[in-house]
């Protein structure tokens, strides 16, 4: 079932002719339940895919928002096991939208790499990113992810040059993931005149759709970035949402899902746009 | 459990791929994994390579003043009665650690690369005042991390390093000590890929830094191994060493490794106590995962969330360990004891007392099991202890412990 909702839903797309909206959510911020509310408002807000991040004490190739929300839902005792609990909890009533986790290998590690991939299957995740493990050390991961129809995502950066995509393409599927920026999340901008060749060269070289996050943070940017990837990644940008919200004692939820809603719009728009050019 | 086998050679290890057994690797994200590649070709080159070597070589001997003298401690081999025991003056160095040791290797590696600006990540200060110091000499700019925690707990190592130019940039992420300071030096990195090399303080991180670390502080272990044959015609019984990262520590076992009958002991900081979590002795406390690019032992929860190490020394207040001591400790070729805040502070004071020298407050931990190792080898034996830094920097924190204000 997994790696196939993935595989549909970008097929589904095509047909509609325009590139998907990808909402990364961290796990347990700034609760469990206000996370899971999020979560099951994702899809009817225009979100396509869902990047459920799983959070870390130590996230290294994070800027503050990310690093501030693992906090968040760390001091809420957020967990891994409580991270598939939400993902199990959204899909009872969904079944179409793909869940990519994304985060650090050690939680990984402490559960192990078989039961986790078991596990996170049966929690109707399909597939993975995980930021600080390479091709190099990656094959045990893939292999248990492999064994339970899953996806692992590789990120592929402005510093991957020619002679090493094959590696990084190599036991990727799903979609590969473009890094706008070398840098951490929420910092640089991406911009979209840069990033298409480098998604060109992606998609060529993988075969498969390519997603491109890191620096987005407006529907401006979201949509000139959807005039050339498959998909448009925002990630910061929600995160902070939830940070204000909470600051300002507002309602996250509505504040979340309206920051989605207008980035997704963007997307929508962004290939008419290209039609009636 | 079974231990793993013990290897033909020690010295043969890391392996292509940057293992030590299950430990090291390079678990870093794709953007730097290029310049992971980069630095291990452009530092086996250096390291085959003899104008390099005689360029380090004559900085060693000229600028940091090795070698270091390996001098016997008549009083407190005579307190504590049992085998002689040596210090190997690392504190004598210029900087006043063994931490230059590294970092003049690895700026020399950075000017070979091209590299224009350096940055650091430091606990104590130590080594930030050595990278600041290297950057200082060759015209470099350098940027070093600082947990904001300890910003405030060394000061003066913080001026020093403003002194010779370099920009200390407190961070408050985490639990604002050493490492969150390295956490921002990778997000550093990963921002400033094309210019920046990372002068890593310990031989610990991604793959080739445990490697190269180990080398540029084996500089140590040489220089004791020809210095204790010819005082005492023959090898030690044991050497000892303090371990934060484990540099300084590594550096001194690795010429010994193939010599089983030499003892290595590592001593970690126990903090308030191994009854409590307030410690930061990774092997002793803790067990394997990945942080900072590499998989060793580390102080985490359940879930696999890094906590926080304590101990009086910050160059020690670090949860991880370099992945070569990760190895030696499962092999059994090296026994890792514990020290706590307190039993450093009276080897601190008892050294000082009977020696004449100021310990750096982690080498003290080292200090702190001495008595024990010496009595156990007993008369007639030989002991050598790493005396990785001097400790005018502590005198401040000493006091405090004292109840005394200075
Ligand atoms: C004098 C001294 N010894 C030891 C250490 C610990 O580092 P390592 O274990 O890498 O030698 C430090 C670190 O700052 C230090 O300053």
């Amino acid at each position: 079932m997994t790696k196939a909702r993935i595989d549909a839903r970008f097929a589904a797309l095509k047909t509609e002719g325009r590139a998907a909206f990808v909402a990364y959510v961290m796990a347990g911020d700034p609760d469990a339940a206000t996370a899971l509310k999020i979560l099951k408002g994702l899809p009817a807000a225009g979100a396509d895919i869902i990047e459920l991040g799983f959070p870390f004490s130590d996230p290294m190739a994070e800027g503050p928002p990310i690093q501030r929300a693992a906090q968040r839902a760390l001091a809420k005792g957020m967990t891994l096991s409580g991270t598939l609990e939400l993902a199990r909890a959204f899909r009872e009533g969904d079944q179409d939208t793909p869940i990519i986790m994304m985060g650090y290998t050690n939680p990984l590690v402490t559960w192990g790499y078989d039961a986790f991939a078991r596990d996170a299957a049966a929690a109707g995740i399909d597939g993975i990113i995980v930021v600080d493990l390479p091709p190099e050390e990656a094959d045990p991961l893939a292999d248990a992810l492999d064994a339970n129809q899953m996806s692992l995502i590789r990120l592929a950066t402005p510093t991957t040059d020619d002679a090493r995509l094959p590696v990084v393409i190599n036991r990727t599927s799903g979609f590969v993931y473009y890094v706008s920026v070398a840098g951490v999340t929420g910092v640089k901008e991406a911009d979209a005149a840069t990033v298409a060749p480098h998604v060109a060269r992606v998609r060529k070289a993988s075969g498969l759709p390519v997603a491109v996050g890191f620096g987005i943070k407006t529907p401006e940017r979201a949509g000139a970035i959807a005039e050339v990837a498959d998909a448009v990644v925002v990630g910061s940008a929600l995160v902070d949402e939830v940070a204000e919200a909470v600051e300002m004692n507002e309602d996250v939820t509505s504040r979340v899902l309206s920051k989605v809603a207008s980035l997704a719009k963007a997307v929508r728009l962004a290939r008419q746009g290209l039609t009636t050019v | 459990m079974n231990a793993p086998a013990r290897p033909n050679d020690y010295t043969a290890y890391p392996d292509a791929s940057g293992r030590f057994g299950d430990y090291g690797g390079r678990y870093v994200p794709e953007t730097l994994m290029p310049l992971v590649h980069e630095l291990d070709a452009a530092y086996k080159a250096a390291k085959a390579d003899p104008a390099f070597q005689a360029e380090l070589n004559g900085f060693l001997t000229h600028y940091v003043g090795r070698p270091s003298p390996l001098y016997f401690a008549e009083r407190l081999t005579d307190h504590f009665g049992g085998a002689k025991i040596y210090l190997k003056r690392e504190e004598l160095n210029h900087t006043g650690s063994h931490k230059i040791n590294n970092c003049m290797g690895q700026i020399l590696l950075a000017r070979r690369m091209g590299k224009t600006r350096i940055i650091a990540e430091t606990g104590a200060g130590q080594h930030g005042v050595a990278s600041a110091t290297v950057c200082a000499r060759f015209g470099l700019p350098c940027i070093v991390y600082m947990g904001a925690v300890d910003v405030e707990r060394q000061k003066p190592n913080v001026f020093r390093m403003n002194l010779l130019g370099a920009r200390v940039e407190a961070v408050t992420s985490g639990s604002a000590t050493l490492k969150d300071a390295m956490n921002e030096a990778l997000r550093d990195w990963v921002t400033n890929v094309h210019d920046t090399y990372y002068l890593i303080g310990t031989a610990a991180g991604m793959h080739p830094y445990p490697e190269m670390v180990r080398d540029f502080q084996s500089v140590i272990g040489k220089e004791t191994r020809a210095q204790i044959l010819e005082v005492e015609g023959r090898l030690p019984d044991a050497v000892v060493a303090c371990v934060g990262g484990g540099s300084n520590a590594i550096g001194i076992f690795h010429p010994f490794l193939n010599d089983e009958g030499v003892k290595l002991i590592g001593v970690e900081a126990a903090g308030e106590g191994m009854d409590t979590d307030r410690h930061a002795a990774a092997i002793n406390g803790g067990r394997p995962g990945v942080l900072h690019g590499n998989m060793t032992y580390l102080l985490q929860d359940r879930e696999g969330q890094i906590t926080e190490a304590h101990s009086i020394s910050a160059g020690l207040d670090y949860p991880g360990i370099g992945p070569e001591h990760s190895w030696l400790h499962d092999v059994g070729r090296a026994t890792y004891l514990t020290a706590t805040d307190l039993e450093s502070l009276d080897a601190f004071k008892l050294t000082a007392e009977l020696e004449g020298i100021l310990p750096a407050i982690e080498s003290a931990h080292a200090l702190a099991r001495i008595g024990d190792v010496a009595r156990d080898v007993g008369k007639g034996g030989v002991v050598v202890l790493n005396l990785s830094g001097r400790g005018d920097k502590d005198v401040a924190t000493v006091a405090a412990h004292l109840g005394m204000q200075i």
